[in-house]
């Protein structure tokens, strides 16, 4: 039987791969990642600068994997990985890093720190040095299907009341639907507005789709939490309602990471192709746009911004799609300083917003959206990402800043024609 | 005796060193490491995300220019010094023909190498302060980088002192200085020199795929 040390050191020795050995390789510890970090911008902590975080994967490759570094080690010259080491770690990477990958666009020598990051998560997971919040999100959703422990009845109590208070209609289950809309529990729970909007935008259109009662969870807390088999389990889940209800295209609700996930990371996790396509459901309401089967009338005339949800924007590519629905109904839509694949996170993203005790610095770390903001001057800030309208609305509540936070997706449905 | 080593075995030594060991350090990071297929349906070209990157990497972006201004420029000044004088001084253009092209090249003036080398000397003396006091740098550098930037700091002093080429004693000293830089460049973070572009490509081609501007 393993130590919880062995396995940690074992499952950081598995993660190194081509990309891992040219990014060590590479780096001249210069420390421009730290002047894109809003954890090291916001605290002047030099901890939280972003190759610090890949510390005990930086020394489990330098130790197993470079020759000085075998040679060192086996003359005693090198000193091993202690539960310590991984222990003092563990807020740094899940409390002090909320994977927005900013640092990666400034490396000098490209290196892709996010990625590093998340498979130091990977070992942090196997040596179980994981934050309790996320912990018990990861239980939940793998017991329930939801991270916030919300079941199959609960979606469908939700679906009820919308259909009977707005007179809508939400499909559940239908075989054959174009779309799958996944949800995120937020969008259940917290912001059922977005259930409504959807289903008067799709009404509009004339197009077909559905939600899943059995799995309608769109988070994925084992790729929050950096276990990939947890994010295997939950992703084959998704296959398999997919596969029932005959679907060819998964539309990724307002959720940053959910996006990421299914479209990109989720066909590597699992190691195949995915049998349909994904889209987040800006790259929807933005080709119905298009095609001209989105209709809008009227205009929002507030002065309003845009937040780049991290996922979506520098780690998904979803970069004029939101524009374009703004620019639709949104006359004073102003863009902010550092925009698209350079915006500033929440501070909430990586399962920061799961991590009660990360609570204090993720609202100190707000500081540099309340600089945005404090610049623009605007009333609205419009997000495509329910996480980061959580993060957003805590934010401005604890700076008591007077600025709205609303979807997308429930902007547009207000003004359709 | 020692400057017949330097000039025979340590020479051929060095040379070998830093040629398989550079190449096995490349051809594990492009071959033998290289298993993982991206199953995930391309939006844009991952190998022009590659090329972007690699040439994207080569300036700053604006939103972080402000606070990186002296790694920049005292980057950009120990490098274009540094290669100046590597390729274009006289007495290395005459040492690259004799030994590896057979053919000589342009070559910069005495003064030209004069204001190169202080140029390089400015910029890694400065990026060497930067890693000593800033408290970011500070922490985050290696045993490797000090080395590594030491070594590069002897082999300049020694080549600007072997400049006149008025001691035999002083080329020597400045030849096994360069020998010893050429036995630690792979096994250190000099290798940056090469995995650069790997580095960039590899990100460049994640984000490229996604429609990401890297």
């Amino acid at each position: 039987m393993s130590t919880p040390l062995e396995r940690g050191v074992d499952m950081l020795k598995s993660q190194v791969d081509a990309r891992v050995e040219s990014y060590f390789s590479s780096c001249t510890h210069c420390g421009v990642c730290a002047e894109a970090c809003l954890f090291y911008t916001e605290t002047d902590d030099p901890r939280y600068t972003p190759i610090y975080k890949t510390e005990p994967l930086r020394k489990v490759w330098q130790q197993n994997f470079t020759l000085w570094g075998k040679l060192s080690t086996s003359l005693g010259l090198s000193k091993p990985m202690t539960e310590n080491d991984l222990s003092d770690w563990e807020t740094l990477v899940y409390d002090g890093c909320s994977m927005c990958s900013r640092c990666t666009m400034v490396c000098p020598v490209g290196i892709d720190i996010a990625y590093l990051i998340r498979k130091v998560k990977e070992g942090m997971a196997a040596a179980g040095f994981v934050p309790e919040g996320l912990q018990g999100a990861s239980e939940r959703a793998l017991k329930f299907g939801s991270p916030m422990g919300l079941t199959s009845k609960g979606l469908l109590s939700a679906v009820g009341q919308q259909k009977k208070e707005h007179d809508i209609d939400i499909p559940v289950d239908v075989v054959g639907a174009e779309y799958l809309v996944m949800l995120s529990s937020n969008e259940v729970v917290l912001y059922t507005e977005f259930l409504t909007a959807i289903s008067k935008i799709f009404s509009a259109a004339g197009i077909t789709w559905t939600v899943s009662s059995k799995y309608f969870e769109a988070t994925n807390t084992g790729v929050q939490m950096g276990d990939s088999v947890i994010a295997a389990q939950l992703l084959e889940r998704l296959l398999e309602v997919a596969t029932e209800l005959k679907i060819k295209t998964v539309v990724s609700p307002e959720c940053g990471h959910a996006y990421t996930t299914f479209r990109w990371d989720g066909p590597n996790i699992l190691g195949r192709e995915l049998p349909f396509n994904v889209v987040h459901i800006m790259e929807l309401l933005d080709q119905l746009r298009k095609d001209g089967k989105l209709k809008t009338t009227g205009s929002f005339d507030e002065r309003l911004t845009y937040h780049d949800p991290c996922n979506i924007s520098r780690r998904g590519g979803v970069l004029e799609q939101p524009r374009n629905l703004l620019n639709q109904v949104a006359p004073n839509f102003v863009e902010m300083n550092d925009k698209k694949e350079m915006n500033w996170c929440c501070g909430g993203g990586g399962g920061v917003s799961s991590n009660e005790r990360a609570e204090p610095l993720r609202l100190q770390v707000f500081n540099v959206k309340k600089r945005q903001l404090d610049e623009l001057d605007v009333t609205t800030m419009v997000t495509a990402c329910s996480n980061c309208r959580t993060m957003l609305e805590e934010g401005l509540e604890e700076n008591e800043m007077d600025i709205e936070v609303v979807s997308i997706t429930e902007l547009i449905a207000d003004h359709l024609a | 005796m020692f400057e017949q080593l330097v000039d025979g075995i340590f020479w051929n030594i060095a040379l070998i060193v830093f040629f398989v060991g550079v190449t096995w350090r490349l051809i594990t990071v492009l071959v033998l490491r290289s298993k993982r297929i991206d199953y995930s349906v391309a939006r844009n070209s991952g190998v022009s995300g590659a090329i972007m990157a690699n040439i994207r990497g080569f300036y700053p972006r604006k939103e972080v220019s402000g606070r990186i201004r002296l790694q920049v420029i005292a980057g950009y000044m120990f490098h274009l010094g540094f290669f100046v004088v590597l390729f274009f001084a006289a007495p290395h253009v005459k040492f690259i023909a004799q030994n590896i092209t057979g053919f000589t090249y342009m070559t910069i003036p005495y003064w030209g190498f004069i204001v190169a080398s202080e140029i390089a000397f400015a910029g890694l003396i400065l990026l060497w302060l930067h890693r000593l006091l800033n408290p970011v740098t500070r922490l985050i550098s290696k045993r490797s980088d000090h080395i590594a930037t030491i070594l590069v700091f002897v082999v300049m002093l020694t080549g600007c002192m072997a400049l006149g080429e008025a001691s035999s004693e002083l080329r020597v000293l400045h030849r096994f200085s360069v020998e010893l830089l050429m036995v630690y460049f792979p096994f250190s973070a000099l290798m940056h020199a090469f995995m650069f572009i790997p580095s960039r490509a590899f990100t460049g081609v994640l984000l490229g795929r996604r429609g990401v501007n890297v």
